[in-house]
């Protein structure tokens, strides 16, 4: 409904819009306007966070002269792709600390864009079937403790109250011991993220370009004057780089050398069925995790491919690996039939953690790095990042997660928290 | 099924083999590029020469593979007289 028309009845405005002649199609997104020769903002990358990053400093930041540079369609690289957790039960106190301020605004987002972005907080269970698995989350569970998350290690009879429809597997070789309960955690349509920060961003002038490929920097000094595209060559005050899987190969093109290794993640969906499931499992031993979306599909993800490849092609092989992680947790699963399976390119750190903030370029501003992790820091980073931006500060949040961490040897080591699950 | 060729055994399910990262070379290790060696670890939209292990028999050989199209161009094992740069390919 447009927002004048409140107060109608819902049944009478649709039956009024069903019968009328000559409907106007009606856009959330412009069609991709011509190129201008200058933006006081360039961002690289029209997916999640540089939209989020278009919205913030368009909304907030009173920064509306930018152009969105995307190379294929609007958010259908890892936006797309990944499998919407949401979660901040992470291992070291920066982590939590800003996957904690991203999980808050996730709380908040469809009042905010006035966009369903379907947020649904239903809580997350990993479960540990070894004893190393255990010790792990309780580590965890304290730390989110301590910054203030709800994150608590359960015992088996709590896995099964929570989840009834788990195997327990008792006396197995995956035993269920218990589980990292993160009742904070929750999932969100992920396309409609990307479209609301895209169409309140657009409203306010930012320009939307899509089928528009970044094929090279000019740089002088320590700027960036230019950036040639396939549609010709444009400058920019700032630029942002949030590029997702393609940001190693970004950043070497801009002369900045970033320690990102490309793997696959492979991920597909069951058909539907009536919704059973009420919470995100994950399974750190299986490398296994499962959400039933509000479709009723149940996603199936896992860790990424076994060696590093720069490619969207899927594999036999991990495909299996994901399908028996699941029928253990599930055995029931074992007829229900695969509609849709996919993979998309991770831009994997040596600490499993993102790189953002500052580059060698004064004007040259990062959000890389964001492996299999990416999805829940869309809104934060987008904030963060158009703060960043337009006070040419990079903010305490953010200062842990910087490119010097790895010449400083400060790494941020989040592998045992984020490799199975995302 | 997507067939790896172990330089010992031939031919075998990519499912038999471990992937163990890109190879580095010894002698290029020194002080000054401890970063360049932990951290920036080769990804080059192109070939990769790299480190296998056929784990049944446990083969740890070198593999050279396009890391676009994914094709395994050569397999050898190190130090045979396989393991020096093609001139032409």
């Amino acid at each position: 409904m447009e927002d004048g028309k409140r107060g109608r009845s819902m049944p009478m405005e649709l039956l009024k819009y069903g019968l009328r002649r000559g409907h106007r199609p009606y856009r959330d997104i412009p069609a991709t306007p011509d190129l201008r020769k200058r933006y006081d903002v360039v961002i690289i990358g029209g997916g999640g966070h540089g939209l989020a990053a278009a919205y913030y400093l368009s909304h907030y930041h009173g920064i509306s002269d930018i152009a969105v540079l995307e190379k294929g369609y609007l958010a259908g690289g890892n936006t797309a792709r990944n499998t919407t957790t949401i979660r901040s039960n992470y291992l070291t106190l920066p982590s939590i600390e800003f996957y904690r301020e991203g999980l808050s605004l996730f709380e908040t987002m469809s009042q905010e864009l006035g966009f369903n972005v379907m947020f649904s907080q239903r809580g997350q269970l990993t479960l540990a079937h070894s004893d190393a698995a255990m010790r792990s989350f309780r580590l965890r569970a304290e730390m989110g403790k301590h910054a203030g998350i709800r994150a608590e290690v359960v015992d088996a009879r709590t896995v099964q109250t929570l989840c009834p429809h788990v195997n327990m597997d008792f006396g197995g070789q995956h035993e269920v011991l218990g589980g990292l309960w993160h009742a904070d955690g929750g999932t969100a349509r992920h396309d409609a993220v990307a479209w609301g920060y895209a169409k309140r961003a657009a409203e306010k002038g930012v320009e939307i370009h899509q089928r528009t490929e970044v094929t090279g920097f000019g740089i002088t000094g320590s700027r960036m004057t230019k950036l040639h595209t396939n549609r010709g060559t444009i400058a920019a005050g700032q630029i942002l780089q949030a590029a997702g899987g393609m940001n190693g190969r970004i950043g070497e093109m801009a002369g900045i050398r970033l320690p990102i290794r490309n793997f696959p993640l492979q991920a597909m969906v069951t058909q539907p069925l009536k919704p059973f499931m009420d919470i995100l499992l994950s399974s750190s031993n299986l490398h296994t995790y499962l959400v039933q979306s509000s479709r009723g599909e149940i996603v199936i993800g896992g860790g990424t491919d076994p060696y590093q490849l720069i490619s969207t092609r899927s594999s036999l092989p991990q495909k299996e690996a994901l399908a028996t992680g699941a029928l253990q947790l599930m055995p029931f699963l074992h007829n229900v039939k695969i509609l849709r399976q996919w993979a998309g390119i991770t831009d994997i750190t040596p600490d499993f953690s993102p790189i953002m903030g500052a580059s060698p370029l004064q004007n040259y501003w990062l959000d890389a790095g964001w492996g299999t992790w990416g999805f829940k820091a869309t809104a934060v980073a987008g904030k963060r990042m158009a703060e960043t931006i337009a006070t040419g500060r990079v903010p305490d949040l953010l200062m842990p997660f910087a490119l010097e961490r790895f010449e400083r040897f400060e790494l941020l080591n989040e592998m045992g928290a984020t490799a199975a699950g995302h | 099924m997507k067939i790896m060729t172990c330089p010992m055994n031939g031919p075998r399910n990519i499912s038999e083999f471990q992937w163990l990262g890109p190879a580095h070379d010894a002698a290029e290790a020194t002080d000054e590029n401890l970063i360049t060696r932990l951290f920036h670890t080769p990804n080059p939209m192109g070939v990769l020469r790299e480190w296998w292990r056929h784990t049944p028999s446990s083969t740890v050989f070198i593999a050279e593979r396009d890391l676009i199209t994914d094709e395994i161009l050569r397999t050898y094992l190190k130090g045979s007289d396989a393991d020096k740069p093609q001139t032409n390919s």
